[in-house]
């Protein structure tokens, strides 16, 4: 079976998407949403099948059976390990979900749908499972192509072409700084295989590598939304339909990260391993401020599905601060976040799509009241924000637990309060959307918020006063699944182990090139739990408290302990910086690489 | 950001990039210092274990086939989405006849000197764009090259003609499904190699004669239907934009109002 | 002289990717601005050319010449022709979102396209 099973989660759904256009004209809809769910079906039990066969060795899968000679690779290698599996039957899960969420949301659509969902899902199959840096480029192209079209699929609007447009320009660059990365690798090793480039750098420590380390850690970063390379998101997401902003947010920023976390831990970590404590402070400030800035913005919006986007933002810097410890645990904890968060807010924004097909709006302000009817709404919305809030019992919740465990023993404990805080402003804007839209609290619209930019978008569907079963079960299965996945018997165990084998770049070369054996590896035992219920009951409760304030501030008792404005005034310039201008965009971006890379040349010449 | 204070902000962040790009340039072993080994070794065993004698070719669709299954999914992709994002809206009307975008005056026709032209041009272009598709692994070339020489042939009629010729000689169905054949069809040989119990895109038809237009093995079979792909995917694309700018208008638009 | 000839081709693609960008940054007209994109990806070509370069060596097409002849690298010649074809179906994209920003937008400068702001 591991002569074929390998390669069929990218080669199915592509054959599929391929049929699928050819018969573009003359399939029946509901054939096609057949075909394409009983696609996206079989990718996640390949995946899955794929996780729980390589748990105890890697599947090594050399693509038309190029077996490496005397440790010379000469084809295309797979080296699945269950983290990278378990990825690739995650994005596989989402599209399955997003497919079922759209059979009754989109009123006409051909088989192009279809076919781009399924060729998105193949190149992020493909993405988390190779062992080839060039490939890697060649599915992030791919992912990047159909995500491209996607966006802009509401083409009768003026927002999702520029969003399009922000989208596609900014992240086509960061696929050219990724390639000039592997470019420069290739010109010092002559080898594109991840195990074989990093056997072949050995500690080598040059400028070269960290050129190449920078150039393609922000190219992947530019997918992955940190800032200052975050601005495309919040416009890309916006204005995409709601079942690919379920795949965006959910997963596919998310493997941004993942590819800068897999070449760094194939490729570059022993190389910067004399490095490390610089290294770690740097993606560690990074995540903290983009930690920072994506709450924040997020809490100053009122189109729900640009507040859902800087809260994606905020989660990302989360994310990365998890990788950035560079701690032998925490790789664990960023998976298991990672679930968490993508399953949220994949419901999230299916209960925004749903709130659109019903209400006909996304505007928190526009929709205020008018949700009081829609009971199962309001249970979601705020069982979701919990969810954000990291409340114990959610797979957030038990990743953050993890992810601080790592940070003591590398003496960044504090980066739990970076933790508290986005999860406090996050869950807290959602909480707040919610009350205004489905109890009708706080302030109406005022004169000033008029004039916004675009706030709204129009309906997807044609609307009515149902709500189909297709759109509000995805929705409660992923959040379902959010807080299942910790009663998982020994998913922490077992989730911290795969992570450890992730980290582990000798092991990874010598499983790849030379068919060694893993090593064992020990799960650390669980720590007492308390403290992090108690954090997380505070985060909560502090997200409902922040969201009631932003809500009835105008009742307080003296007008002085409204800062609202104020608020609003010290955040006018940070929106103003989100312009909308792709050319602003592109500026901030090369100032990105030229701070990342400055920064590594100071700490490391 | 006003325009003079992001030019500044650019120019200084872009003076730091360069700097910080070149450190690491200038520590690669230097041009015609190829270090290897990759290049070497297939150089090497191509002729021998593939009998194709234009190594790149071996290279782009058989020892790194994988990468290139990816990038024929990446022009499938962008086909379908270029179709996706011009597609005609639902209160789009059809202009008819469809003639050139300027506002005070018919296309010129073209000049008989240039339709003799364009046409004694068809022959050569399609001759060749066969003979660069099927002569890939011997010579440069391949399903690549040779399928944007075979897309030329229906614009150089667009060119020496107008858009109803074009219209004449490409069917949208038809091209939808040769390309959807052509990406699919890359995608199954793949799967083909299953049934001989091999890894996936491995080999599965005798190599034949080193040098012989028949040899290669599933290089051959592959670069056609890429030349295919690539042929059928270029030619939907000119059908999308053409459709789009030519054809389709808004309610109320007028010829000519989309270039003032 | 000689130093200066050996990192020549990339100091010129580095030049192509700051200058690429630059055009990006000061355009005011979309299909400019994806032909400017276009220059930022012709860096990466010729860096991979670049390195895969070897003095006095040939083609590796053994045609007329025997296997064993010194011939330059034949994978980054794979990866540039991988290269080109993403450049041209990314840019067929991005040119299709800007008829589009032409039709319903009714613009095709970047600064006139802030329909997302804050």
């Amino acid at each position: 079976m591991n002569t074929f099973l390998p390669a069929t989660p990218v080669a199915v759904p592509l054959t599929i998407a391929a049929l699928l256009a050819a018969v573009n004209q003359h399939i029946n809809r509901r054939l096609a949403d057949l075909l394409a769910i009983a696609a996206a079906g079989y990718c996640l039990w390949a995946s899955i099948l794929l996780m729980l066969r390589s748990s105890h060795m890697p599947i090594v899968y050399w693509m038309g059976g190029w077996e490496p000679r005397n440790g010379v690779a000469i084809g295309i290698s797979f080296v699945i390990d269950p983290f990278g599996a378990g990825l690739a039957g995650f994005a596989a899960f989402l599209t399955l979900i997003a497919l079922i969420f759209s059979l009754q949301y989109f009123d006409s659509i051909g088989t192009l749908f279809h076919v781009l969902m399924l060729a998105f899902m193949g190149a992020m199959c493909g993405f988390s499972l190779t062992g080839d840096v060039f490939n890697l480029f060649v599915f992030f192209e791919l992912m990047s192509a159909a995500a491209f079209a996607l966006c802009g699929y509401k083409t009768e609007e003026s927002g999702p072409i520029a969003g399009a447009l922000n989208f596609g320009v900014t992240n086509t660059i960061g696929a050219f700084l990724a390639l000039s990365g592997i470019g420069l690798l290739y010109g010092r090793t002559g080898a594109l295989n991840m195990a074989q480039i990093g056997k072949s750098l050995g500690q080598t420590h040059d400028g070269l590598v960290v050129t190449a380390f920078v150039l393609i850690s922000c190219g992947f970063l530019v997918k992955a939304a940190i800032v200052p390379f975050h601005f495309w998101l919040g416009d890309a997401h916006a204005v995409a339909p709601t079942p690919v902003c379920v795949l965006f947010s959910g997963i596919m920023v998310e493997l941004g990260l993942y590819a800068v976390a897999r070449i760094y831990w194939t490729i570059f970590h022993a190389s910067m391993a004399q490095f490390e404590a610089q290294t770690r402070a740097i993606f560690v400030t990074a995540g903290v401020i983009t930690a920072i800035v994506g709450a924040l913005m997020c809490f100053a919006q009122r189109q729900l599905k640009r507040l859902l986007a800087y809260s994606t933002i905020s989660h990302m810097g989360l994310l990365l601060l998890a990788f950035g410890l560079l701690a032998p645990r925490a790789m664990g904890g960023l998976a298991i976040y990672l679930l968490g968060h993508g399953l949220v807010k994949g419901a999230l924004f299916i209960a925004a799509g749903i709130l659109l097909h019903h209400l006909g709006s996304v505007d928190e302000l526009k929709l205020q009241g008018r949700g009081r009817e829609a009971t199962s709404g309001a249970i979601l919305f705020l069982l979701l924000a919990l969810g954000l809030s990291g409340a114990p019992g959610y797979g957030t919740f038990l990743g953050e637990s993890m992810v601080d465990s790592a940070a003591e023993t590398v003496h960044y404990a504090w980066i739990s309060y970076i933790f508290m805080f986005a999860a406090i402003i996050t869950a807290a804007a959602v909480f707040r959307a919610a009350g205004r839209i489905y109890f009708g609290w706080g302030p109406g619209i005022d004169q000033s918020q008029e004039e916004e930019g675009e706030t709204d978008e129009s309906r997807e569907t044609t609307g009515g006063p149902s709500v189909p079963l297709t759109m509000v079960i995805p929705a409660f299965l992923l959040l379902l699944l959010a807080i299942a996945m910790v009663f998982v018997p020994q998913f922490r165990e077992k989730v911290e182990l795969a992570g450890m084998r992730f980290q582990d770049q000798a092991a990874y070369q010598a499983e790849t090139l030379f068919h060694a054996e893993v090593p064992a590896y020990h799960a650390q035992p669980s720590e007492p739990l308390l403290p992090s219920i108690i954090r997380g009951s505070v985060s909560t409760l502090l997200g409902l408290l922040v969201a009631g304030y932003a809500l009835f501030r105008k009742r307080l008792p003296s007008k002085y302990l409204d800062f609202s404005g104020g608020f609003g005034r010290a955040l006018k310039p940070l929106r103003m910086i989100h312009s909308g201008n792709m050319c602003d965009y592109v500026a901030w971006l090369t100032f990105g690489v030229a701070l990342f890379g400055g920064l590594f040349a100071l700490f490391i010449h | 950001m006003t325009r003079r204070f992001r030019n500044l902000f650019f120019l200084a962040s872009a003076a730091g990039f360069a700097v910080f790009y070149l450190w690491g340039l200038h520590l690669l072993p230097g041009f015609g210092h190829y270090p290897g080994p990759y290049g070497d070794v297939l150089n090497a065993l191509s002729v021998y274990e593939r009998h194709a004698t234009d190594v790149i070719t071996a290279v782009n669709f058989d020892y790194r086939g994988f990468d290139t299954l990816g990038e024929e999914f990446i022009l499938f992709t962008s086909v379908m989405g270029a179709n996706l994002l011009l597609r005609k809206q639902k209160d789009d009307k059809e202009e008819d006849p469809p003639l050139d975008l300027a506002r005070d005056r018919l296309a010129p026709p073209t000049s008989d000197a240039v339709r003799v032209a364009g046409l004694a041009l068809l022959l050569p272009i399609v001759v060749f764009g066969i003979y660069t598709v099927t002569h890939g692994q011997l010579t440069p070339g391949g399903g690549f090259q040779g399928g944007v020489i075979l897309a030329s042939a229906p614009l150089i009629i667009y060119l020496c003609g107008d858009y109803e010729n074009f219209k004449r000689i490409t069917s949208h169905v038809l091209t939808e499904v040769m390309e959807a054949v052509g990406a699919g069809g890359y995608a199954v040989t793949g799967l083909i190699s299953f049934i001989f119990g091999y890894k996936y895109l491995q080999n599965f038809i005798p190599l034949g004669q080193t040098g012989d237009v028949f040899s290669g093995g599933t290089i051959a079979l592959i670069s056609a239907l890429t030349g295919l792909e690539v042929a059928a995917g270029i030619v939907l694309l000119m059908i999308s934009f053409f459709k789009q700018t030519l054809v389709y208008r808004k309610p109320g638009e007028e010829r000519g109002d989309r270039n003032a | 002289m000689h130093e200066f000839l050996r990192m020549l081709p990339f100091g010129v693609s580095a030049w192509l990717f700051v200058v690429g960008l630059y055009g990006i940054v000061t355009s005011r007209h979309l299909v400019h601005l994806i032909m400017c994109l276009v220059v930022v990806q012709t860096s990466t070509y010729l860096l991979l050319l670049g390195v895969g370069f070897k003095a006095g060596a040939t083609a590796p097409i053994f045609v007329d010449v025997p296997v064993g002849t010194p011939a330059v690298d034949p994978v980054t010649h794979a990866l540039m022709l991988t290269d080109i074809v993403v450049e041209a179906t990314v840019m067929a994209l991005l040119l299709a979102l800007a008829i589009q920003a032409k039709e319903h937008a009714g613009s095709v400068d970047p600064e006139e396209l802030r329909i997302l702001r804050g």
